[in-house]
């Protein structure tokens, strides 16, 4: 543990916290990663496209939502290189993160990676796709068009 | 509703306050705040404490009670209000509203937080994790720098914005701060200092980004009636407030060059007030990190749009400037204890409208003698904006 301070203290109890949390509701988009799909949420009764999916939509306030298939083809509107990290990212190399809107008209926020941070513009055709964490968990992210 | 005005503020000194609890930190500026006002803590009937980080960077759960018993307020209505780095702004309406409804007479509006009794990299995992957990930092570990990096790049790709350009924000807030004696960084920045720090995020570096601060606002409020009783001197009136929110995902969010959250709330606190944004004598906005403040600019109507940039290189946001702004330093300097910096805006707004007691390098001219605190929660996830009048 770092000494914070030169100034007399008494060190708290420490607990360790990972909290448990649902993906019921989003399992579809969860499986879906492991066979390479990345899917959104549609409501059938307004047509609203939810990315993240959404279970229930916010503008009917109904549960009458149809699971969609996202084409992949993102347009990056703004990127950032991450180099000094959190607590929990402090094994991953620094990481660039991304938002690219795709053709469907919604956004994703994800790893940008296959580029040197010199070629990343914004405007810069991107593909997204689904991956694998460092950790072994399904993901998504975004990557170049063609395999470089 | 009634009219509500300020009679008594308080402010701790900002930095590493590892030399005090959470209590006794509170103490500093609470005890002031009642010389301030005349009054003692047993007036006060209602207290709203901006505070985030209970149980996360700080030991105490539950700091409303703990600090109100530290400071001989128990037996006083207590809660403690949640909106984000805007936290002190939503105690000062909490407080506000009490008295505004009938409901007290006399409230305080207290902002008091400890983020420097854990690491770092810790503090930065919280606030990342404020995001979305889910959906933004599970996987993608984003951080607050991070967030608002996203926001400069998309700014320089529309209008043009350079890094030279936000480090001119570091260089105005850290000169004001210099003159600030409650400010955590006294040292004045070049653009070369700017440039040359560590990056952070890109295009963010160490010198774009406010600090990890220590520090306690206390702000205390009263009815139109009880300024009278008390024959208060110089009433800072509560003109209007306004206020709004943005989606969680900041993926939802329509663009990356200005928080519409700003741009709504100060409309609203616009209205509430009657005033427009060419009267204001001076502003406090959220300068969390340079491109911040120039987005506030653009947002709050001080420019038009993709003028920020431009109104900040002829010096119009510097005394003598059209608009004077953050002349305390800023969250970018003064420190960003987050959920007392909206009460400590207010603090700074009280001590330029009294012209009283500011350093005389940084006092602003006043003409109207009203000013606009600005302040935002999450990467917009939650705006108040706050005008006072003399």
């Amino acid at each position: 543990m770092i000494t914070m301070s030169s100034m007399p203290s008494i060190r708290s109890r420490e607990i360790k916290i990972s909290q448990e949390i649902p993906i019921s509701k989003t399992l579809k988009f969860w499986e879906g990663l492991k066979e390479g799909k990345i899917y959104a949420t549609r409501c059938t009764n307004c047509g609203r496209l939810y990315f993240p999916p959404n279970a229930d939509c916010p503008n009917c306030l109904t549960a009458n939502i149809e699971w969609v298939e996202l084409s992949k083809e993102a347009e990056i509107e703004t990127f950032t290189h991450v180099v000094i990290r959190p607590t929990t990212f402090q094994q991953n190399k620094p990481y660039t993160v991304a938002i690219g809107k795709l053709k469907e008209g919604v956004k994703v926020l994800a790893w940008l990676t296959g580029f040197k941070l010199s070629e990343i513009k914004v405007g810069m055709k991107v593909k997204l796709a689904a991956k694998t964490t460092q950790e072994g968990t399904p993901t998504y992210g975004f990557e170049p068009l063609q395999p470089k | 509703m009634r009219k509500v005005a300020i009679i008594g503020v308080g402010n701790s000194k900002f930095g590493v306050r590892n030399d005090v609890t959470m209590s006794e930190l509170a103490y500093e500026a609470v005890k002031p705040s009642f010389e301030d006002a005349g009054l003692t803590a047993k007036d006060v009937e209602f207290v709203a404490l901006g505070s985030v980080g209970a149980g996360a960077w700080y030991e105490e759960l539950l700091p409303a009670v703990v600090v109100s018993e530290y400071c001989g307020m128990t037996g006083a209505g207590l809660v403690r209000c949640e909106a984000a780095c805007a936290s002190g702004s939503a105690a000062f309406f909490t407080a506000y509203s009490a008295i505004a409804s009938g409901q007290a007479d006399i409230a305080m509006a207290l902002g008091a937080e400890k983020m420097r009794e854990i690491d770092n990299s810790t503090s930065m995992e919280w606030i990342g994790r404020a995001g979305y957990y889910f959906w933004e930092f599970h996987n993608f570990g984003m951080t607050f720098p991070a967030y608002y990096a996203l926001y400069a790049t998309a700014h320089m790709a529309k209008y043009g914005t350079t890094e030279e350009d936000l480090a001119l924000v570091a260089v105005k807030n850290h000169k004001y701060a210099a003159m600030n004696p409650i400010a955590q960084l006294h040292n004045k920045v070049t653009v070369d200092d700017v440039l040359s720090s560590m990056v952070i995020a890109s295009p963010l570096k160490l010198y774009d980004c406010c600090p990890m601060s220590d520090g306690a606002a206390s702000i205390i409020l009263a009815s139109e009636e009880k300024v009278k009783e008390l024959k208060i001197d110089t009433p800072i009136w509560v003109a209007g407030i306004g206020y709004s929110s943005g989606t969680a995902n900041l993926s939802k969010r329509p663009d990356f060059v200005g928080l519409e959250a700003s741009v709504l709330a100060s409309q609203r606190a616009y209205k509430a007030a009657n005033v427009t944004a060419e009267q204001l004598d001076l502003a406090e906005v959220h300068d969390c990190f340079t491109i911040a403040e120039i987005m506030a600019y653009e947002d709050i109507g001080l420019c038009k749009k993709g003028e920020g940039v431009k109104f900040l290189r002829e010096g119009q946001t510097e005394i003598g400037g059209k608009i004077p702004v953050n002349m305390d330093g800023g969250l970018k300097a003064k420190g960003h204890p987050i959920g007392t910096t909206g009460c400590s805006m207010i603090y700074e707004l009280t001590k330029q409208l009294r012209e009283e007691a500011v350093e005389k390098g940084r006092q602003v001219p006043l003409k109207n003698y009203i000013g606009l605190a600005h302040n935002v929660g999450g990467t917009g996830h939650y705006c108040y904006v706050t005008i006072l009048k003399r």
